[in-house]
């Protein structure tokens, strides 16, 4: 008799953000086979159904060598910061709020191949209401072209889901893992 | 009574013959736009020109090309400024920038720089060192003149200082009108803010409702317009896009706003949009002008998403 009580209990406790849920996102960098490669720079948000940024999950872009960006004549950073607007949904959708280098957020431009990253309770998602969302990524390169793909998922997950899409150009398959 | 005029609107005198109409009405819009400065070069298109002043004309285009509308602080933007009768194609004549404005994101006036006028386009530069929107803007007002001299007739362009000293108070048949010419466009360094989009609440202007940052094709944006700063109803607005040069057709759009001056614009490409209107009236401001013409053109970008 008790567990039929208990049922509908551990379903209601189910609908609050769980706090072992997890996304797993992979992002392959295609390779191209052209005169002269750059890296792209790529950008990963969560959105929501309105399409205003829930959590920025990162920014790959040219952080000149030897660390954050040194100082120009001018006494400002000269780093690929100048390049970012480029990424043109997420700059809008938030990017241009956000200082560069950010801590957790930004880190170098990546090589060819797929670059997975997990994202659980310590990260921006712990912290996200439950319902629809989109993770996007948007990729940009010098001498190259731009690629925005979106993949819609439920947060959290009510069982394991994986999603992929596939970029036509500037990105590989995205996928998403989504995991209760 | 305020009419609203089609830039295309036939003149009001109909016995004028067609090929000599046509020749005043490109000396009109080219003086108005103030591509010839110097004063004696707009009287040399005084010959041929019908006493009734055509009330809109708009033969040319004038408008500003930015290299970027979307960047970040401190970044720069190169501007060229042109008259032409396609937007944009630098054929024809520059735009003047004697009358360049640049406000800043916080309502300051900020010079150009490398500012230079060549043969068939302006240009300047211009750092964004202020996070949020510039409008750059280049507004030309003055006094237009048309009267009988002798049987012959006469025009005159200038200022309303030297209007007494150079138009004849007592000429036959004058008539003079105020004209107010605004071409505008914007950039936005980082956030996008409204410290340099306040209405003057004079003459024609666009106040963006949906912003005038963040244009991309498939979503709407929103502008009103506003005549010395009430909703300009009504008001019919012509929309090209870039790139007329490598098409067969110009592609322009007629909008109307509505009743609250407000127009809806849905962009199919991505690029730069020239957008203008023009009003004809009897609400000059000034004392020695009878009519007045206002016109407003903006260039905006849109970009694809």
């Amino acid at each position: 008799m008790k567990s039929r009580h208990l049922f509908p209990l551990l379903t209601a406790l189910g609908a609050l953000p769980a706090q072992a849920a997890q996304l797993d996102v992979s992002v392959q960098i295609p390779q191209l086979d052209v005169a002269e490669y750059h890296r792209p720079y790529v950008a990963v948000w969560v959105e929501r159904e309105d399409r205003s940024v829930a959590a920025n999950l990162s920014v790959w872009y040219q952080i000149k060598r030897g660390g954050p960006a040194p100082a120009g004549a001018d006494g400002k950073p000269q780093s690929g910061t100048k390049w970012l607007p480029e990424l043109r949904q997420w700059w809008r959708r938030g990017g241009r709020d956000l200082k560069m280098p950010a801590d957790g957020l930004s880190s170098a431009t990546k090589p060819v191949g797929s670059h997975d990253a997990s994202y659980g309770d310590k990260s921006p998602l712990a912290a996200l209401p439950p319902g629809r969302y989109k993770l996007v990524v948007e990729a940009v390169r010098e001498d190259g072209g731009r690629e925005l793909v979106d993949l819609a998922f439920d947060w959290p997950a009510s069982k394991a889901t994986t999603l992929e899409a596939q970029g036509q150009s500037e990105l590989g398959a995205v996928r998403v893992a989504v995991k209760p | 009574m305020t009419t609203f005029t089609r830039n295309t609107t036939a003149v009001s005198r109909q016995d004028a013959k067609t090929p000599r109409k046509s020749e005043s009405r490109k000396a009109f819009a080219s003086a108005f736009l103030g591509v010839f400065a110097p004063l004696r070069e707009a009287r040399v298109f005084a010959f041929a020109v019908a006493m009734t002043l055509p009330l809109a004309v708009q033969a040319h285009k004038g408008w500003l090309a930015p290299s970027k509308t979307v960047l970040d602080v401190d970044q720069w933007i190169t501007v060229d400024a042109g008259v032409s009768t396609e937007p944009f194609v630098r054929d024809h004549n520059p735009l003047r920038l004697d009358a360049l404005t640049i406000t800043a994101p916080d309502g300051s006036t900020v010079a150009p720089e490398n500012a230079a006028t060549g043969k068939l386009r302006s240009t300047f530069d211009l750092q964004l060192t202020q996070a949020g929107t510039y409008r750059i803007a280049v507004l030309n007002e003055g006094l237009m003149a048309s009267w009988d001299e002798d049987g012959k007739p006469k025009r005159w362009r200038g200022s309303p200082a030297s209007f007494a000293s150079e138009v004849p108070a007592k000429a036959k048949g004058l008539k003079v009108s105020e004209t107010r010419g605004r071409v505008e466009t914007f950039a936005t360094a980082g956030t996008p803010n409204d410290g340099a989009l306040k209405p003057t609440g004079k003459g024609l202007e666009l106040v963006p409702v949906s912003g005038i940052a963040d244009l991309f094709v498939g979503e709407d944006a929103t502008f009103r317009f506003l005549l010395d700063g009430k909703p300009a109803a009504h008001l019919d607005v012509d929309l090209i896009r870039d790139g007329t040069r490598y098409r067969n057709a110009t592609g322009e759009q007629h909008l109307k706003t509505d009743a609250e001056g407000l127009i809806k614009l849905s962009w199919t490409a991505p690029g730069l949009y020239w957008i203008s209107a023009s009003v004809s009236d009897n609400k000059a401001s000034l004392p020695q002008a009878t009519e007045r013409r206002a016109s407003y053109t903006a260039t905006v970008e849109v970009l694809s998403p």
